[in-house]
């Protein structure tokens, strides 16, 4: 039977390596068969804001391969509403990720939801095994 | 109970080893079984056998090997987070063509996959990080 | 299907505890393990909300005593309620909880 595997993100990029390399594991659990979902809370949000450029601190920009991860079937990203409204941001200021559903004609969908802090605990609760970066 | 382990820091910078080499005992002592310790990001420093601790200090990087080879832990070294900092075995030494390598007795390099099956496996998956 | 959460940071540095104490559920545990012990001491700013979640969320909180006292942290410091276990504590903790979430 599948495991329901979360990769919990907290941390802002670029400052430190973990979400570079939490995004590495996520590459490599799609190629198991296992129900996967990505949570961003607290400053982990900055993991998928828009309108990253790394260039002049002389660093890979990563962030566009949130996008490629429909293509792995990768599709639950849940963002808190909490942490984003302190601080200071909105969805518009998320990076527009969609999936292709292939179930539904490949129309797509957006990868993103906003969730609350309460339906996070609920989607925290729901895990077998939640990696923490 | 059967463990997986995930170590995220390196030795002396952060608690996080040490506490899972205590945790790691005391699962042992219990009974419970460790199905495999995977170590990432900086946690793979855990891994050199080049490291000279003060002599009155702790040498975690001994401390883990030999935990391993009494109880037939399975180490795991990430090898994308291993090349980042220079950690090798031979083989990978002499894949990159280096004149080198570092990995201490009792663990092994190998891929992610070794961090999602250890979850799989495991009852219960413990991380351990900053 | 209880939880234990595992926490490791100062909450006078690092919002991990805030963080945590927002997502837990009714029969939940919190293990301070690390720099997050000096969290479990009575008068500190965290006692208050540390208190609410053991009183009133049914949250049952638990601090390593090996890190306490390292820190030179008496265990009589701490919360009323708030229990001090060991590594083998620890150990039972994580038998007892089917899920482990780390709060790095």
């Amino acid at each position: 039977m599948a495991k329901k595997f979360l990769y919990l993100n907290r941390k802002a990029p670029y400052g430190s390596v973990y979400a570079l390399e939490s995004l590495e594991v996520v590459l490599i659990a799609a190629a198991f068969e296992q129900e996967v979902s990505l949570a961003f809370l607290d400053d982990g949000v900055y993991q998928i804001a828009k309108g990253q450029n790394p260039k002049a601190i002389g660093m890979k920009n990563f962030s566009p391969t949130y996008n490629a991860l429909g293509d792995y079937g990768i599709t639950k990203m849940y963002v808190e509403r909490e942490s984003l409204a302190e601080r200071g941001l909105t969805e518009d200021d998320l990076m527009p990720i969609v999936y292709e559903d292939e179930d539904d004609d490949y129309a797509e969908k957006p990868s993103v939801q906003v969730v609350s802090r309460m339906e996070m605990a609920q989607i925290m609760a729901e895990q077998d095994v939640t990696f923490s970066f | 109970m059967k463990y997986t382990l995930m170590i995220n820091e390196g030795p002396y910078q952060h608690q996080a080893s040490d506490t899972a080499l205590q945790f790691a005992r005391a699962a042992l002592e219990k009974g419970h079984e460790i199905f495999r310790v995977f170590f990432y990001h900086d946690g793979v420093n855990n891994g050199t056998r080049l490291a000279v601790p003060p002599k009155d200090d702790r040498m975690l990087q001994k401390e883990w090997s030999e935990l391993a080879e009494k109880h037939g832990l399975d180490l795991v070294i990430c090898i994308a987070a291993a090349q980042r900092r220079g950690l090798m075995d031979a083989s990978e030494a002499k894949r990159q063509g280096l004149n080198a390598d570092n990995i201490a007795a009792g663990f092994r390099i190998s891929g992610l996959g070794q961090l999602i099956e250890g979850g799989i496996e495991a009852d219960r998956t413990l991380v351990f990080g900053d | 299907m209880a939880m234990l959460h595992i926490v490791n940071k100062s909450p006078f540095e690092r919002n991990a505890l805030k963080s945590c104490l927002g997502h837990t559920s009714a029969g939940d545990s919190i293990l301070l393990i690390e720099d997050a012990v000096v969290g479990a001491l009575t008068g500190t700013v965290m006692a208050p909300e540390l208190q609410v979640a053991m009183q009133d969320q049914a949250v049952a909180v638990y601090a390593l005593g090996p890190d306490l006292a390292a820190r030179g942290l008496s265990a009589e410091r701490v919360l009323p309620g708030l229990q001090v276990v060991d590594y083998a504590g620890f150990v039972d903790l994580t038998v007892a909880n089917e899920k482990t979430q780390s709060w790095l």
